[in-house]
């Protein structure tokens, strides 16, 4: 299992749901991935995006200006 | 037993392709979602940007409908491939910038590649015949066909009926008695199709999905291709365009005010890439420069950026100027009167 971070800051939504897509295109069923973010937005569309795609969002943080989703790959 | 048909459908995000959508899968058929962003979509951006809409977070209605309807989908970044079709569009623009017939083209072609890449059989759409004055005329149903590439491979399932029959109703992976006639500017078929499935709560769509259809916007593009002198933009242009005031005091340079605080803060992120400008001795917004200027333009910008501040009353303000490499020096200005800036000027 990999575990890799993803920076999208400054990308409004919803590119950093397309960087998300495309990086996980390149990951295996279990590796995670933490995507930084500076846009609110993705707070929703990360998670709504996963559910959709079978993946697990593991965990949401929030700095001041920052925004940080872990998900985990699924099948 | 035949093997299961399956279909690639663009969604925008408003009803008409959650709808084309639906009426397939509910013929048995296995339908994943496409959705394009060129950089101009509604969606997202400027309800990021602007603090007061922060309250209120903003769905993304392409991953709603997604999730609505438990369909996979997939957000294809084509803002490269789009400049081309913005800009030298064969079919010409709609009543603002919007080339609508030549963007439809342009993604049923791409939704097309789709299908090939992953051995899907057709695409779907949710356009009506009639729906929309430039690109969902009956004349130009066929042209989408054709020149996207899709010919008999696009469906569309809302105003099959009005059309010739295609390629999955011939081969009986979809049926045709089950599609529908819709046609014309009213909206009433498709709410009452939306209420036999249950669908409530979609966006309404308004002008458009994206902002090349919106009157304000489009001038600002204009006046950028205008004023540098070609059509080639980037995503920041894009983006910049849908932030702050704008204005333009010469042709060699303009002006982008914040409005608000969370303005303020998205603009704070160019300031490696344009000269910026705010009042020191009074608050105010954070103001970039886009163009060359002289000193005699960088005090008139310096008048404006104090117009927009505290000190708009006051004899004198300072105004720092920020470069690009982060050196700064501070200029002591009059504000503008209100009636000192010209209505042309703002773009
Ligand atoms: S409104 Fe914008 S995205 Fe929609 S068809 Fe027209 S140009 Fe394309």
């Amino acid at each position: 299992m990999s575990r890799q971070v993803l920076d999208a800051k400054r990308l409004l939504c919803p590119l950093p749901v397309i960087r998300t897509q495309d990086k996980v295109k390149q990951l295996l069923v279990g590796d995670q991935l933490q995507v930084i973010c500076t846009d609110p937005g993705v707070m929703q569309d990360i998670p709504a995006w996963c559910r959709i795609n079978g993946h697990k969002v593991v965990k949401t943080h929030t700095d001041e200006y920052e925004y940080i989703i872990t998900l985990e790959v699924g099948e | 037993m035949s093997k299961q048909s399956k279909a690639v459908s663009l969604i925008s995000g408003g009803l008409d392709s959650m709808l084309a959508t639906k009426v397939i899968m509910e013929q048995g058929v296995h339908v994943e979602g496409i959705n394009f962003f060129t950089g101009f979509c509604v969606e997202g951006h400027t309800h990021a940007i602007r603090q007061k809409d922060k309250a209120k977070p903003k769905r993304n209605n392409s991953l709603w409908v997604a999730e609505q309807l438990g369909i996979k989908l997939h957000i294809i970044d084509v803002i490269e491939e789009y400049k081309d079709v913005l800009i030298n569009p064969k079919h010409g623009y709609g009543a603002n910038l919007n080339p609508c017939l030549d963007c439809k083209i342009f993604m049923v072609n791409k939704a097309k590649q789709w299908i090939e890449e992953n051995d899907f059989d057709f695409i779907i759409t949710g356009e009506v015949m009639g729906q929309r004055p430039m690109s969902q005329r009956k004349e130009t149903m066929p042209v989408v066909a054709k020149e996207s590439g899709a010919d008999e491979r696009l469906l569309r399932p809302l105003c099959a009926k009005n059309l010739p029959a295609t390629l999955p109703e011939r081969e009986g992976w979809v049926n045709r008695d089950e599609l529908y006639d819709f046609s014309g500017r009213s909206r009433k078929p498709q709410m009452a199709l939306a209420e036999q499935y249950g669908f409530v709560d979609y966006a309404q769509p308004a002008g458009g999905c994206c902002f090349l259809t919106d009157e304000s916007y489009s001038k600002k593009l204009v006046d950028l291709w205008e004023t540098r002198g070609h059509k080639e933009y980037t995503l920041d242009d894009v983006m910049l365009l849908k932030v702050g005031r704008h204005i333009r005091p010469k042709a060699n340079f303009k002006l982008v005010v914040a409005r608000e605080e969370g303005e303020g803060r998205f603009l704070q992120g160019y300031k490696k890439d344009f000269i910026s400008m705010n009042c020191t001795s009074h608050s105010g917004p954070l103001v970039l420069l886009d163009g060359t200027l002289s000193d005699d333009d960088l005090h008139l910008a310096a008048q404006i950026t104090a117009r927009y501040g505290q000190g708009r009353d006051a004899e004198l303000v300072d105004v720092k100027i920020q470069n690009t490499d982060g050196a700064e020096k501070i200029i002591q200005v009059k504000p503008l009167l209100a009636n000192e800036i010209p209505q042309e000027w703002f773009v």
